[in-house]
């Protein structure tokens, strides 16, 4: 990692630090307890992507609001949603934020301003639009994020939503997290420009590509974007380069990459070479490094065991808010 | 309170205008709905009336202000989203199914989606199978959205104000042949809930199950078969989800008979659920003949006019079909 012309705090270095560490911790309690069987279903882990989420969260205002993708746990912490909640929801329990109705594609936060993950591939950006939609109408100073990654960007609803949005000066900011794979096609089979940014000159929309597993380079260029957006320009395509090490689902067996390839992405871990830019330019000491990932593994552990003894939904209930009154 | 004659088309166009000026919040988005006045004339004036924020002419592109509908609606606002003709909801079918009706429930209650997908629905207008369907039984498949279909102008008006007014994504099918069809509006403010089906006309010997334009083929063939002897009751459903089926179960219980007629393809077809509901009822027991279906030949709908009007019931079929059952 370069030295930034950024000079940053302590206070937000280990913030930014201890939210990669929750994010990574959540990604791996998740798969440790799915492989004992405790949480059923299906997850989509995004480990080595934590520094798209958590410097995507920081460069955006605290009043901004979220909508993400099948693998969005990671940036659903650095929103600050409850890690406990979020945890007994993927256990399936009644104490989840969905009551155990959604699961791990399905967390919402309204009071976090985060609109849910969203279990269809690219569906979320026309829906972005719609919330973007009624804080330009109500005159609130909110931006919408909507992630999604480089296999989502060629679904129509993805296209459509940046038409919109461009058309109708909505602000809106979509977060590509270019992962290289859609499940397990590399993007150079099913694109022909794999410069996903191009596209953001067709719709008559700014665009901006970073190193997604560069935290500050992530939160500098979204805090730009959200600038740009903030102003009234309308949205802003931000590409964050990044790597998924984990598999894309609990069925993937990894045919389609290298060890090699995953080892070198694993040289690139963004929370490594973060914890070095913090001790080489003096922000922070070992010892506080420690502290943040000990408090990090003791809130997750925490989770977990929240989940676990939580109650699991009645039966009685199932039929409950199928419709609103 | 008095009333005033009117077209289909205006009933809707005044609910429109009376549920906009009642909540800021609700507003329309869809394509050709401002300047144009709608593909078939809906909207009329109100893109003068309301502007362009509240009459919103979108891009040629369902799902993308389908999605965006369901955003805000999410967030507080009423949309009410306009897909021209109902065949383009398949353009937008995860949307329909996969998202609005959705949300709610997967996101433990936290949310509602409050609002109304109008568009028009059925044939006979000789524009060929993708402009001319009645795809009411895939959205009543759906749990989460509610299906409304009005028959008549004080219908359609009472009806969509309910729907505007409902908590839920309301799927909205107006009859394309009944947009500038005539009939009485009470004046003033009224609506008309959800849920409730209107006997359109009492009878005895057989109840005919219908809704939508069917409807006004059910009364005409019941007028005929007054004249000679035998007493229809028309029961138009007004919303297939949810369905009055008290409604139809206490009709068959009196007449002991019963035919089911819709526009629709037959098979898996609401005339299939509606059968089954009176035969998984009491009403069953009741039954003297078994239940007749009348709907569409399982055909994309024809562009050739005999062609398309050969495949549909009509007013002889239904007067055949009541004979059959009571013979």
């Amino acid at each position: 990692m370069k030295k930034k012309e950024t000079v940053i705090s302590k206070e937000f270095g280990l913030k930014l630090l201890s939210d990669m560490h929750r994010s990574r911790k959540f990604e791996e309690q998740v798969q440790k307890y799915f492989s004992l069987g405790m949480i059923h279903g299906t997850t989509h882990l995004g480990i080595g992507e934590e520094a798209t989420a958590a410097g995507t969260v920081a460069g955006l205002e605290e009043r901004d609001e979220i909508i993400t993708t099948h693998r969005g746990h990671s940036q659903i912490v650095c929103k600050g949603v409850d890690v406990n909640l979020m945890m007994a929801e993927i256990f399936a329990k009644e104490t989840g934020v969905c009551k155990g109705r959604g699961g791990s594609m399905h967390i919402c936060d309204q009071a976090k301003g985060v609109w849910s993950g969203n279990g269809i591939l690219g569906s979320a950006p026309p829906i972005a639009c719609g919330i973007a939609l009624t804080r330009k109408k109500k005159g609130e100073d909110k931006v919408t994020a909507v992630f999604f990654g480089d296999g989502s960007s060629n679904e129509g609803g993805c296209h459509e939503a940046m038409n919109l949005a461009a058309a109708w000066n909505l602000p809106v900011m979509f977060v590509c997290i270019n992962n290289t794979y859609g499940m397990s096609t590399h993007i150079s089979k099913v694109m022909k420009n794999t410069n996903i940014s191009d596209r953001a000159a067709g719709y008559g929309m700014k665009a901006i590509d970073v190193d997604g597993n560069d935290v500050l380079a992530v939160y500098e260029a979204v805090k730009e974007a959200r600038k740009y957006i903030g102003e009234g320009n309308g949205p802003v395509l931000v590409v964050e380069h990044s790597y998924r090490i984990s598999g894309h689902s609990k069925s993937d067996g990894n045919l389609y990459r290298t060890k090699e390839e995953i080892a070198a992405w694993r040289e690139k871990c963004p929370i490594k070479n973060f914890k070095a830019y913090l001790l080489e330019n003096g922000i922070a000491t070992e010892e506080e490094l420690a502290q943040v990932e000990a408090d990090a593994t003791k809130a997750l552990d925490d989770a977990v065991q929240f989940a676990i003894d939580s109650p699991y939904p009645s039966l009685d209930t199932v039929l409950d808010d199928v419709y609103a009154d | 309170m008095g009333k005033i004659e009117m077209t289909y088309k205006e009933a809707i166009r005044e609910a429109l205008a009376e549920e906009m000026e009642r909540d800021e919040n609700v507003y329309m988005l869809g394509e050709d709905i401002g300047i144009y006045k709608g593909a078939f004339g809906v909207s009329g004036d109100l893109y003068d009336r309301f502007g362009p924020e509240r009459i919103m002419e979108t891009p040629i592109s369902e799902t993308g202000f389908m999605g965006a509908a369901i955003g805000s609606a999410m967030t507080g606002m009423r949309p009410i989203a306009e897909i021209m003709f109902s065949d383009f909801l398949c353009v937008c079918y995860d949307m329909l199914v996969n998202q609005a009706p959705k949300l709610r429930y997967m996101l433990g209650g936290n949310h509602s989606v409050p609002m109304v997908m109008r568009t028009a629905s059925g044939g006979g207008t000789g524009a060929a199978a993708q402009h001319s369907q009645s795809l009411e039984a895939l959205l009543c498949h759906t749990p989460g959205l509610k299906v409304v279909i009005p028959s008549t102008p004080e219908d359609a008006k009472g009806l969509l104000k309910s729907s505007i007014r409902d908590n839920n994504p309301v799927m909205f099918l107006e009859q394309k042949l009944l947009y500038n069809t005539k009939g009485l509006v009470p004046e003033g403010e009224y609506t008309i809930p959800l849920g409730v089906a209107d006997i359109k006309k009492e009878g005895s010997d057989c109840t005919i199950v219908t809704y939508g334009r069917m409807v006004h083929f059910c009364l005409g063939a019941a007028e005929k078969l007054a004249a000679e002897g035998i007493n229809v009751e028309v029961i138009d459903l007004r919303t297939l989800y949810p369905m009055d089926k008290p409604c139809i179960i206490e009709s068959v219980k009196k007449t002991k008979h019963c035919i089911i007629v819709h526009e629709a393809v037959k098979t898996g077809g609401l005339g299939g659920e509606i059968a089954a509901t009176i035969t998984e009822s009491e009403a069953f027991n009741y039954l003297d003949a078994p239940i007749i279906r009348l709907a569409s030949e399982d055909v994309p709908v024809p562009f050739c006019p005999i062609l398309e009007k050969g495949v549909l019931p009509d007013e002889d079929k239904i007067i055949a079909a009541v004979k059959k059952t009571l013979a």
